[in-house]
């Protein structure tokens, strides 16, 4: 079992999450390692409630389906999601490391190139239709939702 | 192997230059036929030649290079009459694609033939481009649509398809072969059954021209859809196959230059078939390369297609069913080179991902046949549609791959 720090989630800046996602993938010369890691987390993480597994949580890209839910606690978001799809679902876990348990206003800010510099740029392309890129987009619109639901109150 | 020695087939696939470069740093592994197919360097050639030398406009100018393009653009029209064996080069219109060769029958037949109350039959193995427009047309005209389904297997129900003919029925519309399970429809019954009521049928032939001959006129079908990138020429163009009794009384489907005969601010009278169907500047370069399509089959002949293919679908039919926990999905009497298939526990978007990484080109998910995949009860498959120009080395290496497949997901 690879070993990845998830104990300072939510501590950690985005940026700073980011960089120690790029550090863990950088261990791996094989495409296949890179993936063995994905389908890892992937698998080992309990991520969505199941009642949350509802239709208006879900995301449907026509290779695979993405669930994602928030939750907005103390000023912050936490995301939770699953797919049906176990390297999708791996993915979708990297990306709730990065977003979840931050301000609105950093989600917001920033930036979602990451998956480029960890070689798995093309999960997030339009053509993939995996359900990842509305996922990122979904992340942002909740993001804006909630700094608005917030000035409003 | 089929009778074909190892060095035809690597001398066909030398026509093919894509078939040679690699992907990942492996040679790519083309099982995604169905799809597209790849382009001899004749097809790629009759296109940049017809920019380079020829291109003008057609059917406009009295000077010698939009004459000469005129003549060229009508010779392959007979072409591809002569192809499929339609009685008449004015039969044959030219459209994008097959998509939109479907949108063009279903939208000018229903037009003018189509009422409240009637019925459109369609199967539940269609591709979604052969029901969408026939469905926006029934919705159109406050007409029903109704459904051939399938057996387990992925053939037509043919006694449910008897039950459903009847007195409103306007039109049967089916796929001469399915795109996700490579059933081949029995298009000549459907047709005697059809036509024993009078109702015309119209056939997705998206699948259909690149496997083996197709003699519309034996069919004795109404109407027939090509694309020709799946047929070994250029995207962007296709046809329509249309008996003239039909094509002389429906509406034009788009209006502007070429399609008219006469035109005032009071009234426009249109061209003669094909004509009338033919709004605008065609795509006269892709036209051309797919009569260059058209004249590599022919040269290749059937006779070697059709026992490379048989022999690949048997092949790969057999190889996958020795891997444990491997099913098919779709085992018609009748197929084309095209095997659907899942492995137990893995998801078609994982094992895709990881095939492709090895350089397989398959296809997954639900192929734009929801419905049918509604009916199966599943969400997509994987699939592998081949082609004359694939080995049974290439088979390995797609069972190798599933054997990783299944390692990394165990």
């Amino acid at each position: 079992m690879l070993k990845r720090d998830t104990k300072l989630k939510g501590k950690m800046t985005i940026s700073e999450t980011i960089n120690q996602i790029i550090k863990e993938f950088n261990q791996f010369d094989d495409w296949m390692d890179k993936y063995n890691y994905l389908i890892e987390m992937g698998r080992s993480v309990p991520l969505i409630d199941d009642s949350r597994k509802t239709d208006s949580n879900l995301i449907t890209g026509c290779q695979s389906r993405v669930w994602l839910s928030s939750e907005y606690k103390d000023g912050l978001i936490y995301f939770t999601a699953d797919s049906d799809a176990v390297i999708t679902k791996g993915i979708a876990f990297l990306l709730i490391r990065v977003f979840s348990g931050h301000t609105p206003s950093e989600i917001i800010e920033a930036e979602t190139t990451f998956l480029d510099l960890i070689g798995l740029k093309e999960h997030l392309s339009p053509t993939r239709s995996n359900g990842l890129l509305s996922m990122v987009k979904q992340i942002k619109l909740y993001a804006f939702a909630y700094q608005i639901k917030e000035k409003n109150s | 192997m089929s009778d074909f020695s190892a060095s035809k087939i690597q001398s066909v696939r030398a026509d093919f230059p894509i078939l040679s470069r690699s992907i990942y740093g492996k040679p790519l592994v083309y099982l995604d036929n169905a799809a597209t197919t790849q382009k001899p360097r004749s097809v790629i050639e009759a296109i940049s030649d017809y920019y380079l030398y020829d291109n003008a406009n057609v059917h406009r100018g009295v000077h010698y290079l939009s004459q000469q393009a005129t003549g060229a653009f009508e010779d392959v029209r007979k072409k591809v009459a002569s192809f499929v064996n339609a009685g008449s080069s004015n039969e044959i219109i030219f459209a994008r694609g097959a998509t939109e060769a479907i949108n063009l029958a279903a939208w000018s037949y229903c037009e003018t033939f189509l009422n409240a109350g009637d019925e459109i039959l369609v199967s539940a193995l269609e591709h979604h481009s052969n029901i969408v427009p026939w469905q926006v047309a029934c919705q159109r005209k406050g007409a029903h649509l109704k459904v051939i389904p399938v057996t387990p297997e992925g053939e037509l129900n043919m006694g449910a398809f008897a039950h459903l003919l009847g007195k409103n029925t306007k039109m049967v519309a089916v796929s001469h072969i399915s795109n996700t399970l490579g059933t081949i429809n029995p298009i000549a019954e459907i047709v005697e059954m059809a036509h024993h009521r009078d109702i015309p049928v119209f056939v997705d032939g998206a699948q259909g021209l690149s496997h083996g001959p197709v003699d519309v006129q034996a069919l004795d079908c109404d109407f027939y859809a090509f694309s020709a990138h799946k047929m070994y020429g250029p995207m962007g163009i296709g046809g329509l196959f249309g008996k003239t009794k039909w094509l002389e009384k429906m509406e034009p489907y788009q209006l502007g230059g070429e399609m008219i005969d006469k035109v005032t601010f009071e009234k426009t009278t249109y061209n003669e078939i094909p004509y009338k169907f033919e709004a605008g500047t065609p795509n006269v370069a892709d036209v051309m390369g797919l009569g260059a399509a058209i004249g590599y089959l022919e040269g290749l002949g059937w006779d070697f297609i059709k026992a490379q293919e048989a022999d690949l679908l048997s092949y790969t039919t057999a190889r996958l069913q020795e891997i444990e926990g491997v099913k098919i999905i779709g085992t018609a009497s009748e197929k084309a080179a095209i095997v659907s298939f899942l492995i137990e526990g893995i998801h078609f978007f994982d094992a895709g991902t990881i095939l492709d990484h090895l350089g397989i080109a398959v296809r997954t998910g639900n192929h734009c046949t929801q419905p049918l995949m509604d009916f199966l009860g599943i969400s997509g498959t994987l699939r592998a549609s081949m082609s004359f120009y694939n080995t049974r080395q290439e088979i390995d290496i797609l069972v190798e791959g599933i054997h990783k497949v299944k390692k990394l997901f165990a």
